[in-house]
């Protein structure tokens, strides 16, 4: 049972993935994380705003169930089936992200710099989280779902919107990789 | 019942993400800078299974637990909302190495910042709602 505290390989995690979205189709459910945020945005009220958020957000509250389930899975992860939660990249990323000033590099399961108790009174640490946050629910919205709802759900189904989809997600991923981290950092 | 199956999806959901290390800030980092496989194949897998799985569900017409027949919503067709959507969320991916599965992954593993992220995804989705007319789609 040991191998359960270690990270699990992709062989394993990948099955794991396509199982959820088995369980949520056989429960006439889809995989898709993102709708959420649109949830969350309708339940603070957001309906008064816009139109795109007036729906009965009830319908909804299967997908915010499994969204606890993800904080919970969350902890027991890391808590319970984790001894040591220190991520092996490659030594070459490592050496990378250390000459961009990412010094928990190889030694962490986040960078300390931006996910640190203490980089809440970073205000640079808590721009660049606030900045990619907006990114991700705006993008994600606006292209009609993330990593679950396109890479996931939509290519499974082969979904050509899809396709363009997780295409957009690397343009954007590999322009902010090799074009604004330099600047950034 | 069906809100405990619910329940129970998401936590192997989030065990799945926090132990696959997809929940990690370094793996999508790596990904994007192609100087590893685990990423890709963590997701090519999921999508190789995954397209067998909707191929049978199709062809046998298999049924759901309750019996009924699965349905499949299909997405609009268009370019530009996928593409600019797409690179928008690209973008924030990879500055913040957390999509929306994994952040909440992220905020039950203890990591307080990670509030910040979720809380701003929020406020994104919202600007999208009050801008998305005036947008290309």
């Amino acid at each position: 049972m040991n191998w359960i505290y270690e990270p699990w390989p992709w062989y394993i995690s990948g099955p794991m993935i396509a199982l959820v979205m088995f369980l949520l189709l056989m429960v006439e459910k889809s995989f898709g994380m993102s709708s959420n945020l649109r949830t969350m945005c309708t339940i603070c009220g957001a309906g008064n705003k816009s139109a795109f958020f007036k729906f009965d957000w009830k319908s909804q509250k299967w997908n915010l169930v499994v969204v606890l389930g993800a904080i919970i899975g969350g902890f027991i992860g890391s808590h319970l089936l984790s001894t040591d939660p220190t991520v092996a990249i490659n030594p070459e990323t490592i050496a990378d992200l250390e000459s961009l000033g990412f010094k928990s590099a190889g030694a962490a399961y986040l960078p300390t710099e931006l996910f640190d108790t203490a980089a809440l009174f970073s205000f640079n640490s808590v721009l660049m989280l606030t900045i990619g946050g907006l990114l991700v629910g705006f993008g994600s919205r606006y292209a009609g779902g993330c990593t679950s709802g396109h890479a996931i759900s939509g290519l499974s189904n082969l979904q050509l919107p899809s396709l363009i989809a997780v295409i957009g997600f690397f343009i954007g991923g590999l322009a902010m990789i090799h074009l604004i981290f330099p600047l950034l950092f | 019942m069906r809100t405990l199956i619910y329940l129970f999806i998401g936590i192997l959901f989030g065990i799945t993400m926090f132990k696959s290390e997809a929940a990690s800030w370094f793996r999508i980092y790596e990904m994007f800078k192609f100087d590893s496989f685990h990423m890709y194949g963590i997701i090519g897998s999921a999508l190789v299974i995954g397209i067998i799985m909707v191929q049978l569900i199709k062809r046998f017409g298999i049924k759901s637990f309750y019996g009924k027949h699965i349905h499949f919503v299909p997405k609009e067709k268009s370019f530009s909302r996928y593409m600019f959507g797409g690179i928008i969320f690209g973008l924030g991916w990879a500055l913040v190495g957390a999509c929306p599965g994994p952040m909440f992954t992220l905020a039950g593993a203890g990591y307080v910042p990670i509030l910040i992220v979720i809380a701003a995804s929020i406020l994104g989705t919202f600007f999208y709602g009050l801008v998305k007319d005036r947008l290309p789609h």
